[in-house]
């Protein structure tokens, strides 16, 4: 009976913890198999690279990804010379000039990511944000969320994101859609105001690979992953050392601890 | 168990490490290990960040500085004087006699090989760290055409040598190089 | 000079400096030689982990305070450049973020031991109040830092927690605007949060050392729940409790780094990754795990400031706990129905924390009823009647020659039969 109460509440616990605990206006996103999960986990480069690609030609039009800098990228594996081709073909604003207005430039890898609407930051200070009004207005009143966090930022995290970009379709007859909306499988409440974003061959991707709706929401989804949470790479393996190490600790301050209590018990 | 360590010495020659003090030494070294790995995650947290490095350098554009014009950049906050030089100030710099410099130094030494045109300078003072006047057309440029503290009057040339005092030492160069005929980066 | 004693320190250095602020004699007999009961289990380990997590929370905070900005434009802002840009950044942020966690699950273990064992019992009610106050310090803590990262969770939170003192009749309102700083969870409010959350550590400080001190001065409490009664009841401190509680530190921060390298975002919520909107309430605002039951207990009730009472009813008879148990047994080892109810309790508890990150509604608004029934039953009812009702088993003689006997007092002279492992 001792031992079972404790056994109980170990239980109770296990069973409060995997409770979710948000309403469900939507079916669970099917899990999916991401090259960065688990202790084990690692970047996909390549799909992160093509993710990239993704972003830079779909998503950026309307979407900002405002804590990342050009610089970042060396995390997804490009060279220096590559960040500086691309940062240089983005026009971003660049302070201001001899007459106290704000101008124009080509970015530098120490620049932002490019905002498709910016707040006026004519001194560069700190970050640049979305200029949320001017967003709405370009786009019925929606606003397009700033993407650098999105996939720690929604329950169901990768997988959720990856089944609403691929979860859009024709609604049910008995739907009645908002005007504007486009019905998706699995948004919460079915209606968002994104229209699917991707469609087949809608980039070409630098490597051959085919890109399907699938594989670029795949594409996509590791890219974001990797500008949610850069570190990932480095903090598991640094996890695993540490592991480790309190394991061999452990094991010694026990052999120790034997030693010294010996004439006690 | 062990002998004693009197007679340990007498017969090995060095005290016998018993099993547990052997024990206590590799747990204490391998928890000295840890600490000070945790501890240089706090210390490096202090070091510059990525952003701060990312500004470390920067790139400066010459093509809008005429022949005669000055700019002044900032370069990890500190100010710096990028001149294009006239063919006589470049005539003064090099013509100076050494000995008449109170910090000795050829024009030579402080421009780069080809590129004399161009006098790249950190514009602080070397007295007390006032910004030297000099760059823009209306500014006092002092007896020797470079450039004039108003702190304390001291004085330096078209090469940013110290010509007159109290300042003891020439204007100092920031580590720069040549991108192409038209760019610099400094840093 | 007067009061000086002489020290006896053979490193001259050493000695100089303890025969003018004996620091050193202190820290020998406090935590040197002190006796202290020889049959610990490893459930008294977790104080001193709740010290450790305590000086790791600090040492992480300051160095955090110095890339946070607490202004609510900047602050979210701030702690990305820390979690991006700044080295190590997101280490120390994911640190002290689970570190929080991880100081409410040792102290919640180090509550429960002393409720187990007995350990509020007299001479130890003062260091058990003190603990309470302990408790409260760091809810307090806890609850404006989790404000300071400037998420929808912190805002919304804030507000939800903050308005709960409009509940007090005639002076809640005007409490709540000055709480705030403004009409509404703002910069000022953001501002001052910062503030206290810097400060109220180095008070838990202050009050941990009295809590410490309150201690030394009755001795620990042990397992069997009986006094010490003589020096071969108890072990020095130094070596073989620094040895033992090392073992138990190495396992915690193994549960701990696990926690900070492969699963950070673990027990956080999702919604805190959107910056603060004034204008949008998250779906579910829901506090941090640790608060949970707390927050169960306050739903519960339909009466906004009966709620608020309840809620902080809830800690505040912990303070009234040593006089609400009236047995005079101490260990939960020998008060064989105590130690079957006190799990009813805990699973109570339990209940109420799932029932704290569900919506007030159906049938968790019947469980969370049920559970703040109980855990009031379980203090006012229960443990006043248990402590007179309850047949106690008997006790053993003493620490070092525990024995197991029949109903009765044991004769003096009986044989001791060795009693099962400590």
């Amino acid at each position: 009976m001792r031992v079972l109460y404790p056994i109980i509440v170990a239980a109770l616990l296990a069973g409060a913890v995997a409770t979710p605990a948000t309403a469900q206006e939507a079916p669970t996103p099917p899990a999916q198999h991401w090259s960065f999960d688990g202790p084990f986990g690692s970047l996909d480069i390549a799909a992160a690279q093509r993710g990239f690609q993704v972003y830079t030609e779909i998503c950026a039009v309307c979407h900002s990804l405002e804590y990342l800098h050009y610089r970042d990228l060396a995390g997804i594996g490009l060279t220096a010379d590559q960040i500086k081709a691309i940062a240089a073909a983005v026009t971003v604003p660049q302070g201001l000039d001899d007459n106290g207005e704000p101008k124009d430039g080509p970015a530098t890898p120490a620049d932002q990511f490019k905002v498709p609407y910016p707040l006026p930051n004519p001194l560069q200070q700190g970050v640049t944000h979305t200029n949320e009004k001017a967003d709405r207005a370009a786009h019925n009143g929606a606003l397009p969320p700033d993407l650098s966090l999105i996939v720690n930022a929604r329950p169901g995290h990768a997988d959720y994101i990856y089944a609403v970009l691929t979860g859009f379709a024709d609604p049910p007859p008995d739907m009645k859609m908002q005007e504007g909306m486009n019905y998706d499988k699995y948004f919460p409440g079915h209606q968002i105001a994104m229209p699917p974003p991707l469609h087949e061959d809608q980039v070409t991707y630098a490597d051959g690979t085919k890109a399907t709706v699938d594989q670029m929401a795949h594409d996509v989804v590791t890219f974001l992953a990797w500008a949610a949470n850069p570190e990932m790479v480095e903090r598991k393996q640094i996890g695993w050392r540490w592991v480790l190490f309190f394991l061999i600790m452990a094991g010694l301050t026990y052999a120790v601890k034997r030693k010294v209590w010996a004439d006690v018990h | 168990m062990a002998e004693s360590s009197a007679a340990s010495i007498a017969h090995h020659g060095h005290p016998d490490v018993t099993k547990r003090d052997f024990l206590k030494l590799v747990t204490g070294a391998t928890a000295g290990i840890g600490a000070a790995a945790a501890a240089w995650s706090f210390i490096d947290y202090m070091n510059p960040s990525k952003d701060v490095l990312a500004l470390s350098a920067i790139d400066v554009d010459l093509t809008p500085i005429v022949v005669g014009q000055g700019i002044t950049v900032l370069w990890q906050g500190k100010p710096i004087f990028v001149r294009h030089r006239t063919d006589q100030e470049i005539k003064e710099a090099e013509d100076v006699q050494l000995s008449q410099l109170i910090e000795p130094q050829p024009d030579s030494a402080r421009v780069k090989p080809g590129h004399a045109p161009w006098i790249i300078l950190i514009g602080i003072c070397t007295h007390l760290g006032c910004v030297p006047l000099g760059n823009k057309p209306t500014d006092p440029r002092g007896d020797w055409g470079g450039w004039f503290c108003p702190c304390h009057g001291s004085q330096y040339d078209t090469s940013g040598r110290v010509r007159h005092g109290p300042a003891p030492a020439n204007l100092a160069l920031p580590p720069y190089a040549f991108e192409s005929d038209t760019k610099i980066k400094i840093g | 000079m007067a009061g000086q004693q002489q020290s006896e320190f053979s490193n001259p250095l050493i000695n100089w400096i303890d025969t003018r602020l004996p620091i050193f004699t202190m820290m020998q007999k406090e935590y040197g030689v002190f006796p202290t009961p020889k049959n610990f289990n490893y459930f008294w380990n977790f104080g001193a982990l709740a010290m450790v997590t305590m000086v790791i929370m600090i040492a992480t905070g300051i160095f955090l305070a110095m890339n946070y900005q607490p202004n609510a434009a900047l602050a979210f802002d701030s702690v990305q450049h820390i979690m991006r840009d700044v080295n190590y950044g997101w280490l120390l942020r994911y640190v002290h973020q689970n570190g929080a966690s991880m100081f409410f699950i040792v102290t919640y273990i180090h509550i429960f031991r002393g409720m187990y064992y007995g350990s509020y019992k007299s001479p130890r009610e003062l260091l058990w109040m003190i603990g309470v106050v302990i408790l409260l310090l760091m809810m307090a803590t806890a609850f404006m830092g989790y404000v300071l990262p400037w998420g929808q969770m912190s805002y919304w939170g804030a507000t939800v927690i903050t308005n709960l003192f409009s509940a007090f009749p005639i002076v809640g309102h005007p409490i709540v605007t000055w709480l705030w700083g403004g009409f509404s969870v703002d910069n000022a409010t953001l501002n001052r949060f910062f503030s206290l959350h810097y400060l109220l550590p180095f008070v838990l400080v202050g009050v941990v050392f009295l809590h410490v001190a309150a201690l030394h001065i009755v001795g620990s409490n042990n397992p069997l729940g009986i006094d010490v009664k003589s020096p071969q009841d108890t072990v020095p401190f130094h070596p073989y409790y620094t040895v033992k509680d090392s073992v138990g530190l190495c396992v915690f921060l193994l549960f701990f780094a696990v926690l900070v390298f492969f699963a950070p975002n673990f027990l956080g919520d999702a919604n805190n990754f959107i910056p603060a909107n004034p204008l949008q309430t998250p779906a579910d605002i829901v506090p941090e795990w640790y608060f949970l039951p707390y927050y169960a207990i306050l739903r519960s009730v339909p009466n906004k400031l009966l709620g608020v009472c309840m809620m902080f009813g809830s800690i505040l008879i912990l303070f009234i706990l040593p006089w609400l148990d009236t047995s005079r047994v101490r260990s939960a080892r020998f008060r064989p129905i105590y130690r079957q109810i006190i799990w009813v309790w805990v699973v109570a508890v339990i209940v109420l924390g799932v029932c704290g990150a569900h919506k007030p509604e159906g049938i968790w608004v019947v469980l969370s009823r049920i559970g703040t029934l109980y855990y009031y039953l379980h203090f006012l009812v229960i443990l006043p009647i248990l402590g007179k009702l309850e047949r106690p088993l008997p006790l053993p003689e003493s620490i070092s020659r525990p024995v197991i006997g029949g109903g009765g007092p044991i004769p003096s002279g009986a044989t001791a039969r060795p009693m099962e492992k400590a």
